[in-house]
């Protein structure tokens, strides 16, 4: 099954049914998938941080989120990470193209790359670090876990993981 | 009138609506004057009431209100063409414009000078946009609540507080009568 096929089935799989997104280049075919899913709600947001808050909605509105974004705007969620989701105890996959790893073309990418594990590990955020394709094998327990812990939980997608740029 | 005058003239119509209400004074406010299970109140994380109500207006058929501010809409800008963008015609955004940031001791912002949040609005795509008085707002939130469409309200008034308890509760606390309260009503 292609990728990005599997990673959409298994959020369909386990009811997540309201998606909100901010684009990558990596994530586009995961974001085209998710947008033409009949069963998904997709919102796109301008900023992360708004896309949690539509998220944070969508949860206590009786739908499972998701929110899928860049390693690179983990800055401007950590606020909102700390005082609305960790908070008022909700659960939110953050499905994340892990921008300024092996292969990475982008200099300034790095800048941010070298601080997003610290940045999880300070907020005490459940991380999954997708390296290989069958790395993916454990996104549907991942899933599983974050609905039964109600905490927001990371899954980091590295350029290996999607195969180059 | 200022922001508390404006919240006591709404009590009677909006109480037995869900409401999504922002953080600092007019949660303190709202949470003072008439504490109900099917207010969320905002604890932390300015500028987010708009988003978490059109996030739950988008997920169910309850009607829902988010109360913000004229300092919350301009830190999350972005807020406005995604509103516009996908219509809820269950969601109400009250923006209470009073031209400060009340909670932090009343330093203007820019929609109180030069900046008019009803044509932000009205330019990032939002179709039904009416701007009131602070004395005609309860008229407005009536006919936006008879009314089956998306309604964005700027409401103009006077700059200053009333001193509040801050709220105490649980944050889950909040956050699980309210979607029991959602849940309960969704499936009557």
């Amino acid at each position: 099954m292609d990728i990005n096929d599997k990673l959409v089935a298994d959020l369909v799989a386990n009811d997540v049914s309201f998606v909100t997104t901010v684009p990558c280049k990596q994530l586009a075919g995961v974001i085209d998938k998710i947008d033409a899913h009949p069963d998904i709600l997709h919102i796109p947001s301008n900023k992360e941080d708004e896309g949690m808050g539509l998220c944070a909605g969508a949860f206590m509105g009786g739908k499972r989120p998701a929110i899928i974004m860049q390693n690179t705007a983990l800055g401007v969620t950590i606020n909102t990470l700390a005082t609305l989701i960790q908070y008022y105890r909700m659960p939110l996959p953050m499905l994340i193209s892990y921008r300024g790893e092996l292969g990475e073309p982008v200099a300034c990418q790095v800048e941010m790359a070298v601080h997003t594990k610290a940045l999880l590990d300070q907020m005490h955020i459940p991380t999954f670090h997708f390296h290989r394709q069958s790395d993916a094998e454990e996104f549907d327990k991942i899933l599983k876990y974050t609905f039964m812990c109600n905490k927001p939980v990371a899954i980091l997608t590295d350029a290996s993981f999607w195969g180059g740029y | 009138m200022i922001r508390s005058d404006v919240l006591k003239t709404l009590i009677p119509m909006i109480s037995d609506h869900f409401v999504v209400c922002n953080i600092g004074l007019p949660s303190q406010e709202l949470h003072m004057l008439d504490d109900q299970p099917t207010n969320f109140y905002m604890l932390g994380t300015m500028g987010l009431s708009s988003s978490i109500g059109l996030g739950l207006a988008l997920a169910q058929k309850q009607k829902v209100i988010s109360i913000d501010g004229d300092g919350s809409v301009l830190t999350n800008f972005g807020t406005l063409p995604t509103i516009a963008n996908n219509v809820a015609d269950n969601f109400i955004l009250l923006i209470i414009d009073n031209g400060s940031y009340g909670s932090t001791g009343d330093q203007p912002t820019y929609a109180g000078k030069k900046t008019s949040l009803t044509a932000v609005a009205q330019a990032c795509g939002c179709e039904n946009v009416i701007e009131c008085a602070a004395e005609d707002c309860a008229d407005v939130m009536e006919q936006a609540l008879t009314g089956d469409k998306m309604t964005i309200i700027v409401c103009k008034c006077e700059s200053g507080n009333i001193p509040v308890p801050v709220i105490t509760k649980d944050p889950v606390t909040i956050r699980d009568r309210f979607m029991t309260a959602l849940r309960e009503k969704n499936a009557q």
